[in-house]
């Protein structure tokens, strides 16, 4: 059975909020160490859709497997514990600690230490990890500066990183890209996509820029109305009509 | 150089508490021991705000262990105040324990209000329940044993001063650890973006409970020790004016720092004993007057204008240094 | 059968000053999103300063029935200096803050309000009688009541109509409807939303003032009092909910008739049944009963 080999199965998801249709029947398998990308307009149902996966949305139909186990309405720590994470569009940081410490905070969040009240947070295998982790994403030499005083690149690359030591299964990316200056770009992504091959995490992010999609994903899947239009690889999606007239507005 | 900076004050500031009754009137160390006393429940009002959240409720506590002591002495004529502290401290967490339960579902404003309701319950519980609690007549403390000893009355002052400034200095110290810990920090991170909390996995409700009850602890600690020194237990010890003068002190002592509180707590009781005195008919209009030039103009708190001072005379900046 | 009239009476004569005292806190919340700790003490202030007006025209050999013009009076001029006064001086610098802060804030300008008064009137109570003895009694069941209680009623309603006609009916009001759904966008077209604070929080100190005044005649107005009604108003809008002038309304019924029946049957949990109530509502119905609900984004 194909359900015991996926990370995340949707069946028939569905919501609507009023008037609008921002899920639509989205039934989508992502298998272990699939690296994907999700494109579609503003307003597709992009962002509903990671939403309801991690449990942010409860969806009006439709199921939500994690692992092949039903996880439909959990709530996000609850999704989260299970092994996924996800970054947000816009950056969902502690302004006011410092870069480790937010870190440290993820960290001691995977190790199911968050609750302890009594030895430090300031522990040598987090200090170690935490630093380490940040070097990884280019952001050791903010290590000690508040998370405010991270330029914008800095900031999505935190966000990321904070998800990402939670050491997950299923790395959920809300427009890793935007809001990032275009020089930037794809070093925001080449050092993402390093991490992501080292690790062989699987990974799932979704894009406006096309040629992010082209460049670093392996699947694509194409929203439209809140349905999935198209699933394939990154040419054959980014050529098909229907997705060009959708997604970029000319065929 | 940041460290010896913070170790220098401390040092400084232990020993002039420890000679308090030594080098000061008596009058002086009353004071002193009542400011140490309310410190413990400004501690816990202290974590909170840290957090972003206000409480106007934490009275309720303080009112536990001081009505912990007023029974205590009424029923059982027990009052040893090295029993009743912890027994204090144990009830005031009892009661942060169930009332947690419903109010670490709320923030902001319902918070501060839900707080104050749960409050005000137990003031009008004390108020109209006179023949068990004394009504607006109140209870009595008595006079303090110690683990049964009773020392002679002149020394007597001199023995629960040193017993609160040793309670004082533990919490400290366990309130330094617990903003050091992960869960402290999650606190601070909770006045920032609770979506990132939820999304790590840890669930904020709990974060508030157990600081709740952590600082339900406090406060009972305190209503014990103010206990004492007062002698006097009404059930305006549970009145959201009172809770307001917690709240008061922790912002204007500074609140981000742990000797902030302290001073704050000392500062406001001199304060008020001069004013009461000078002022009976308009001290709450000083007291109202100074937090209003404190929001106004320096809104964290006293410390940091002596922070301020002394990074200006040489001493480097403590920022990244906060606990 | 007569205690229930009682009850009823004693509950809707509570529930109109309810109503006046806690209508202007609702409002201000809704507009300004600040909760008022200093609301109870304009409120405080109107009825020391209708009762002095009152008793100063009575000691100039004035007509009694001057008095209520005087309450009205005493209304106006304390809710057309302290709003004004507060929100420009003091709310205005500090809107955009954390809670903490304005909570605070307003809770300092409620000591200070609160001394005030005693330094002006003194620490002996203030009692008029005439406004409240001139309308005369009458007795329902053969328990007496006065037709001031009945006016005050009658007052309250109309007030309520009056507000809730201003915000749904008049130009004035929908602009304030609008600050209130999104301060933002109201600015970005063209409403100075500066104006239209003020404008709220000087009604919202009117109300209360307005409450104060009228109650005074009733009771004999002391130092304190302030403290009472200030909980009491939160009891109210908390119940009814926050911003919502139907939920004052309400919360001021319900908090009346359980105050009343509170008071007749069982006296010992007059308060704890308030704040009980208050509990319940909130834990099953955090928003309160009329109270939008707030939606997080991400």
């Amino acid at each position: 059975m194909p359900e015991a080999t996926s990370i995340l199965q949707t069946i028939d998801l569905t919501k609507s909020f009023g008037m609008v249709t921002a899920a639509d029947s989205i039934s989508v398998e992502i298998r272990p160490g699939e690296l994907v990308g999700i494109v579609g307009a503003n307003g597709s149902g992009k962002t509903t859709f990671l939403n309801i996966v991690t449990g942010y949305l409860k969806p009006d139909r439709g199921r939500v497997l994690l692992m092949g186990e039903d996880r439909t309405g959990q709530p996000p720590r609850a999704i989260t514990k299970l092994g996924i994470a996800r970054s947000f569009q816009i950056p969902q940081l502690y302004t006011h600690l410092s870069v480790l410490e937010s870190l440290m905070l993820s960290l001691a969040a995977q190790a199911g230490k968050s609750t302890s009240f009594w030895r430090p947070l300031y522990r040598r295998e987090w200090m170690a990890e935490g630093v380490e982790t940040l070097d990884r994403f280019g952001l050791k030499a903010y290590a000690h500066r508040p998370g405010s005083e991270l330029p914008e690149g800095g900031r999505k690359l935190l966000d990321i990183a904070l998800s990402f030591a939670l050491k997950p299964k299923l790395l959920l990316m809300d427009e890793p890209t935007s809001g990032v200056s275009i020089e930037d770009k794809f070093q925001v992504m080449d050092t993402l996509m390093k991490v992501v091959a080292e690790t062989r995490l699987t990974t799932l992010f979704v894009e406006h820029d096309m040629e992010v999609v082209q460049r670093y994903g392996r699947r694509v899947l194409a929203f439209n109305d809140g349905r999935v239009i198209a699933d394939g690889t990154p040419d054959s999606v980014l050529a098909d009509p229907e997705v060009r007239k959708a997604v970029l507005g000319r065929v | 150089m940041e460290q010896r900076w913070f170790f220098l004050e401390a040092v400084v500031g232990t020993a002039l508490l420890l000679l308090v009754p030594l080098l000061f009137p008596d009058w002086m160390g009353f004071i002193v021991a009542l400011a140490l006393a309310k410190f413990l429940a400004v501690l816990g009002v202290a974590l909170f705000l840290r957090a972003g959240m206000v409480t106007f409720g934490h009275a309720m506590f303080y009112a536990v262990g001081a009505y912990t002591v007023g029974f205590s002495a009424k029923w059982f004529g027990f009052r040893d105040i090295l029993v009743l502290l912890p027994l204090g401290g144990l009830l005031g967490a009892g009661l942060a324990a169930l009332v947690g339960l419903v109010m670490a579902r709320y923030r902001e404003v319902f918070f501060a209000m839900l707080n104050l309701a749960f409050s005000m319950m137990l003031y009008g519980v004390l108020l109209k329940l006179y023949w068990l609690t004394g009504g607006t007549d109140g209870l009595g403390a008595g006079v303090p044993t110690f683990f049964g000893y009773a020392p002679p009355r002149e020394h007597l002052r001199v023995y629960q001063y040193y017993v609160i400034l040793l309670v004082a200095g533990l919490a400290i110290y366990a309130v330094y650890r617990f903003l050091s810990s992960p869960l402290g920090y999650y606190l601070k991170a909770r006045a920032d973006n609770e979506i990132r909390i939820e999304y790590s996995g840890e669930s904020v409700r709990r974060v508030i409970y157990f600081t709740y009850v952590f600082s339900g602890v406090l406060a009972g600690l305190s209503g014990v020790m103010a206990a004492f020194i007062v002698g006097h237990i009404v059930p305006e010890y549970a009145f959201w004016i009172q809770s307001g003068d917690f709240v008061f002190v922790a912002l204007l002592g500074g609140f981000t720092s742990v000797p902030g509180p302290l001073v704050g707590a000392i500062a406001f009781e001199f304060i008020r004993t001069y004013a009461s005195k000078y002022f009976p008919n308009e001290w709450q209009m000083v007291l109202g007057i100074i937090m209003l030039a404190i929001i106004l103009f320096r809104p964290e708190g006293l410390w940091s204008i002596y922070e301020g001072l002394a990074s200006r005379f040489g001493r480097s900046d403590r920022e990244a240094q906060r606990a | 059968m007569r205690l229930l009239t009682i009850i009823v009476m004693d509950g809707a004569v509570f529930a109109a000053v309810l109503f006046l005292l806690s209508v202007g806190l609702t409002l201000v919340f809704g507009v300004l999103r600040i909760l008022n700790v200093s609301h109870g003490g304009i409120y405080a202030f109107g009825a020391y300063m209708a009762t002095y007006l009152a008793l100063k025209i009575l000691g100039v050999g004035g007509n009694p029935y001057l008095t209520y013009l005087m309450l009205l009076a005493g209304a106006i001029i304390i809710g057309l200096i302290a709003g004004p006064i507060i929100e420009r001086v003091f709310l205005r610098r500090i809107y955009g803050s954390d809670q903490h802060i304005m909570l605070l804030l307003t809770f300092s300008i409620f000591l200070i309000l609160d001394d005030l008064m005693k330094l002006i009137w003194g620490t002996k109570p203030l009692f008029v009688s005439e406004p409240y003895a001139l309308l005369g009694q009458f007795t329902i069941a053969g328990i007496p009541y006065s037709w001031y209680q009945v006016a005050l009623i009658f007052v309250s309603i109309i007030f309520g109509a009056f507000l809730i006609w201003a915000v749904r009916g008049t130009r004035l009001g929908k602009i304030v409807v609008s600050v209130i759904n999104d301060r933002e966008i109201s600015q970005a077209i063209g409403i100075n939303v500066n104006r239209i604070y003020l404008v709220s929080f000087t009604a919202g100190a009117l109300s209360a003032a307005l409450g104060g005044a009228l109650i005074a005649p009733t009771i004999a107005v002391v130092p304190g009092f302030a403290v009472d009604a200030t909980v009491l108003a939160f009891a109210v809008i908390a119940i009814g909910g926050m911003g919502s002038l139907e939920g004052a309304a309400i919360g001021a019924l319900l908090v009346g008739l359980l105050r009343a029946s509170a008071v007749h049957l069982m006296p010992e949990v007059d308060l704890v049944a308030i704040y009980l109530a208050m509990i319940l509502v909130l834990v099953v119905r955090p928003e309160g009963l009329f109270g939008e609900v707030e939606l997080r984004r991400i």
